[in-house]
């Protein structure tokens, strides 16, 4: 509200990522159909990666053939939660002009669409991530973290690369304030974000020369790769915290790029009333 | 009447393609995103053989030939009939009734109403890719492996082409199904670009003999490169490709009109 300075509570925020829960929550069908495509297509992933370890020795890339199992069937799961292909539903309000209503709430555009897709992730955590670790635990042998504390720094982790992922896309959308469109930048993001953050296949499978850079300058591995890494504890502990902080840098840059982009793009809003 | 029809089907056809090549900038990146899609496959393989000198007991070159057959078909497809997982959304907002009303062929107006020409650039790098692995791999060029290397894209377009169609009818009984047809469509395309000696044998029989989707690269390989098959096929087998075409397109038919006929309108 105009003159009303309070900054939006706790509570705002909450309702906001409750919304988000229950929204998801209410399309069980859609959520069974996408746990069974991304089994399917976990299945032709990991034959590829069973076949590349029969014509050589017992590990690949670093990764022997449990720790491929899961780094495969955790990264089908994880899709669901980072939400890697969302439809462009913001640059759609842009175009539209119906954006002016979020503008209008008294809650900054972006922190009310992050509370909103963190109750989402939520639910596609114990939905849409173990459906697909379940169907590969059936067939095949998974890696289980030896550290406990494996654990505790995958679910930090897996939610640092769900806001690094939002941030993505929520500059793939604001890209329609521009281009009133948000197709090409899109297809950018959706053929970057599979071949360079892991989800085709591990990093680690280019040149380390290569593979190392793109982990600590992209965003893109901090979404796939670097949970699986964690998850499947490739290096040492102290190693999977140095992880956690790349991470934790791409959240900070990412969304203070947002607000930026944000703030030009409100300038470049034109309502077309009429 | 026939020749009317088919005035009709240009027309829809020509006012498409207008349309969407009007706003010039939008048109270009759309083509250069569909030819980056087709680029991203061969990536993935070049990548995979930098960790492995075989794959499922085929070397690059071979590989290489089966992706760059299934690339392109599975292009062409997409370009021709790709659109049609939207019938999904047409059957949920009741535009498919108009369709049906008028006096033509309800899936031959939906492929000519949504046909992407954005996906011309795909089919042009498929074909591209096509030519380039078959001569990376030395086919020994006889007039009948030419008749094959030119038939295998279009037979293994048509296999793909029917499993669009097949899945996008799921729409009739399952509304909400959402993207499971993925796991067919572009599952099949990932499925193709791999010989079928990688996968377990319950998938290799759904994927590979089922569907008919070894049909679409691997056994034409095999006979594009006077290769024996390791799982034991005849050789015959790859001249097959256009006899399971043309079978996998009817089942899609047959399933389309079982859809059609099951559809009541959405209502209000």
């Amino acid at each position: 509200m105009p003159g009303d300075e309070r900054a939006p509570s706790a509570r705002a925020y909450l309702a906001l990522a409750a919304a988000g829960f229950r929204r998801y929550a209410t399309y069980r069908q859609a959520m069974v159909a996408a746990v069974v495509t991304n089994s399917v297509f976990g299945f032709l992933r990991f034959a590829v990666m069973l076949a590349v370890l029969d014509a050589g020795g017992r590990t690949v890339a670093g990764y022997d053939e449990p720790q491929l199992a899961t780094f495969v069937w955790a990264g089908q799961g994880l899709i669901g939660v980072v939400l890697l292909w969302a439809p462009p539903d913001l640059a759609e309000r842009i175009r539209t002009g119906d954006v002016v209503m979020d503008l209008l709430r008294p809650i900054d555009p972006i922190w009310q669409l992050l509370a909103a897709d963190l109750g989402r992730a939520g639910y596609a955590a114990v939905t849409r991530f173990v459906g697909p670790v379940i169907a590969g635990a059936l067939v095949f042998e998974l890696y289980a973290p030896r550290r406990p504390i494996t654990y505790a720094m995958f679910v930090c982790s897996a939610l640092l690369a769900t806001v690094v992922c939002f941030g993505c896309r929520y500059l793939v959308n604001v890209a329609a304030y521009w281009l009133l469109d948000a197709r090409g930048p899109n297809m950018f993001w959706t053929i970057t974000s599979g071949i360079l953050g892991g989800l085709y296949f591990p990093v680690w499978f280019f040149p380390d020369a290569l593979a190392a850079p793109l982990i600590v300058l992209t965003p893109f591995p901090s979404v796939i790769q670097i949970p699986l890494d964690v998850l499947v504890e490739r290096g040492a502990a102290g190693q999977q915290l140095a992880s956690l902080g790349v991470q934790a840098g791409w959240v900070v840059a990412i969304l203070a790029l947002c607000r930026w982009v944000q703030t030009r793009g409100e300038r470049k809003l034109v309502i077309q009333g009429g | 009447m026939a020749d009317l029809r088919l005035t009709a089907y240009r027309q829809l056809l020509g006012a498409q393609v207008r349309s969407q090549s009007q706003y010039r900038a939008s048109f270009v990146t759309d083509v250069v995103g569909s030819l980056m899609f087709g680029v991203i496959d061969v990536v993935g393989v070049v990548v995979v053989f930098r960790m492995t000198p075989t794959l499922g007991g085929f070397g690059f070159a071979e590989v290489f030939l089966m992706t760059a057959l299934a690339g392109c078909a599975f292009a062409l497809a997409d370009l021709a009939v790709g659109n049609v997982e939207r019938l999904r959304q047409y059957v949920r907002s009741g535009l498919l009734d108009a369709l049906l009303v008028r006096p033509l062929s309800a899936l031959a107006q939906l492929a000519v109403m949504d046909v992407a020409t954005r996906r011309v650039g795909r089919v042009a790098f498929g074909a591209v890719m096509v030519v380039v692995a078959a001569a990376y791999a030395s086919v020994t060029l006889t007039p009948t492996r030419l008749a094959l290397l030119v038939v295998t894209p279009i037979a293994g377009a048509m296999i793909f082409g029917a499993v669009f169609v097949a899945t996008a009818t799921v729409a009739f009984w399952w509304v909400e199904s959402g993207e499971i047809g993925n796991g067919l469509t572009y599952g099949g395309l990932n499925f193709t670009q791999y010989p079928i000696t990688i996968y377990g044998t319950l998938f290799r029989r759904l994927f590979a003999y089922a569907i008919g989707f070894a049909f679409v690269a691997y056994y034409p390989t095999l006979a594009l490169l006077d290769r024996v098959d390791p799982l034991g096929a005849p050789g015959l087998l790859g001249y097959a490709s256009p006899a399971v075409a043309i079978a996998a397109v009817t089942a899609a038919g047959l399933m389309w009109r079982a859809g059609v006929r099951h559809y009541r309108s959405t209502g209000s």
